[in-house]
């Protein structure tokens, strides 16, 4: 199936509700928070992408032209015939929330989990959404684009522990 | 039996319960090889659950990547995967070159290609000597340390640096190789089949390291897919599966090879994976190396992406221009305001970049997709029901790098 075939199925089901772009050889599909978990899970049920090789998120606070500040990406891939789509997503603040796809592929546990880390975009329907690179004390999201390179003195004020209280 | 979340997480409740009991393993543990931690919990020796915790060398390359431009982020690049440093870099300038839209001179792909294989037998000999080391072979390791120290030395004759070459530029190479160079290349892939040779003799038969891997940690074909897997994992579990052959970037279209695939998908099998793509990759390295292209190893410096050399530079204004505008970092390169994704099929299975420019000469976000990362996610299920002495033998057939794990 390649993928004007696979735009066509889209534009069957979900309309004109999603927009598309290319770049390279990357090809991309642009959907609205709300219908990302349908739109992959018909294109995992119907399309043939078993693979969810990739998901990763950005920050586009500085970014020019941006209009949405959190970006989740879902790179998919059809095994059998090698076919890539890119599965694109924005969210907003105060509460970034994205339906989880751990349901679909259970390869996204942990690829969900670093993106709630760094951005703390949340993923709904999670079973066990908790920091993973980061100690659990951890209260900034560091890949945020607010938040400064060296850090904010997170290192430098960690709890010394004596020996007596230990 | 189809692997289910609940076998990995859900404990028995009740007077069952009781009998459970928690061991701690690592972050400082000799099998390891790295820091990282797992939390088991054991009914004798018999493991119900594993609770993984990384981050213990979490050091923040992406955010680094941020602030770095293209060149610079090399030597980040090169400190994620260490164990195959130039493979990084490849996935990393195949992401950045396919951004801004470089087309490299046919001897760079050749050699690029070298270097990935070289890459591929170095991850694949630390990863097979050191899941025999943990298995009380260590005689395997020493022999496939002694042809890894041979790889080092080639890196080191080509960049200047044995363990992180930073060997890689937009656009091209840090610089051109040498005859010598070719020679050591000529020598190492005459000289490694009898050391592989060495190493299969020990291990494939060797009745002590079948027992400890076969039917351990067992990964079906639809669990390796569901669970994300690529490279020498996925296709021990019999996912047919290879970016050199189904994508093919770089110069891969013109060599012979095989892909090496096995239906197990045990930790002999990944083994046994791992032990034949060394030899495909040595029948790459020969094609590469004996039918080398001549010619510039870095595209155009009028177009503006790759330094000029030396003389350039100092001798014509064109030269000194062009070296002033790509290192001042208010000038710089202009990428297009887009994002792109590139993968390679790394030692370690699909390591690709995803990059996002703004339109300067740093990228805007660079996120790593990193095998480890991965890979290691699906070690909880492989190990539930086996005994406590199996976690060595599932993690080294894993082959988890901390470095690029955490990154």
């Amino acid at each position: 199936m390649t993928h004007d075939e696979i735009l066509a199925k889209l534009h069957a089901k979900f309309g004109e509700t999603f927009t598309t772009s290319e770049f390279r050889d990357n090809r991309r599909i642009i959907v609205p928070a709300e219908r990302v978990y349908a739109v992959l899970e018909f294109l995992k049920e119907q399309c043939g992408f078993d693979m969810l090789v990739e998901l990763g998120g950005a920050d586009y606070l500085h970014y020019p032209h941006a209009t949405d500040r959190y970006g989740v990406w879902y790179v998919l891939v059809n095994t059998t015939t090698g076919v890539r789509l890119i599965v694109k997503t924005f969210t907003n603040d105060p509460e970034p929330t994205l339906p989880s796809v751990f349901a679909l592929w259970k390869g996204a546990d942990w690829m969900e989990r670093e993106v709630y880390d760094m951005y703390g975009v949340v993923f709904d329907g999670h079973p066990d959404l908790r920091r993973i690179l980061l100690p659990d004390e951890f209260t900034a999201f560091p890949l945020r684009k607010d938040y400064p390179m060296r850090g904010r003195g997170e290192r430098h004020n960690f709890p010394v522990i004596t020996r007596p209280e230990s | 039996m189809p692997l289910e979340l609940a076998d990995a997480i859900a404990l028995p409740e009740g007077p069952e319960r009781e009998y459970l009991w928690t061991l701690n393993f690592g972050p400082q543990h000799p099998a390891t090889h790295t820091t990282l931690r797992i939390i088991l919990t054991l009914d004798g020796e018999t493991i119900v659950k594993a609770v993984p915790d990384i981050g213990y060398l979490h050091s923040g390359f992406e955010k680094l990547g941020e602030h770095l431009d293209y060149n610079q982020y090399v030597t980040i690049v090169d400190r994620k995967n260490y164990i195959s440093p130039v493979a990084n870099e490849i996935a990393w300038f195949a992401a950045v070159e396919k951004l801004m839209g470089i087309e490299l001179t046919p001897r760079c792909k050749y050699l690029r290609v070298i270097f990935n294989e070289l890459m591929r037998i170095h991850d694949h000999l630390l990863c097979c000597g050191a899941a025999a080391l943990d298995l009380g072979g260590f005689t395997a390791f020493l022999y496939a340390f002694n042809q890894k120290e041979k790889i080092y030395d080639i890196c080191e004759r080509a960049a200047g640096q044995r363990f992180h070459p930073s060997y890689l530029r937009v656009g091209g190479l840090l610089a051109d190789v040498d005859d010598i160079w070719i020679d050591m290349v000529r020598k190492f892939v005459r000289d490694f089949p009898k050391a592989w040779n060495d190493i299969v003799r020990l291990l494939n038969r060797n009745r002590i390291f079948i027992e400890r891997t076969k039917d351990i940690g067992v990964l079906s074909k639809e669990d390796a897919i569901n669970l994300s897997c690529t490279g020498p994992i996925a296709r021990a579990s019999g996912v047919v599966r290879d970016l050199r052959k189904d994508e093919p970037y770089l110069a891969y279209r013109d060599f012979d090879f095989k892909v090496v695939c096995a239906r197990e998908g045990d930790c002999y099998a990944r083994y046994l994976v791992r032990m034949e793509e060394m030899l495909e990759s040595c029948k790459i390295i020969h094609q590469a190396i004996e039918n080398l292209p001549p010619g510039p190893v870095n595209v155009d410096a009028n177009s503006k992406v790759t330094m000029p050399n030396q003389l350039a530079v100092y001798r014509s204004i064109e030269g000194l221009i062009h070296h002033f505008e790509l290192i001042m970092s208010n000038r710089q390169w202009h990428t297009p305001v887009e994002e792109v994704y590139a993968a390679i099929e790394s030692p370690n299975g699909e390591l690709g970049y995803y990059v996002i420019a703004d339109g300067s000469g740093v990228a805007y976000r660079t996120r790593t997709r990193p095998p480890s990362f991965i890979h290691f996610a699906v070690f909880p299920y492989l190990i539930v029901g086996h005994q406590i002495s199996d976690v060595v033998a599932v993690l080294g057939s894993l082959n988890i790098i901390a470095a690029e794990l955490d990154r």
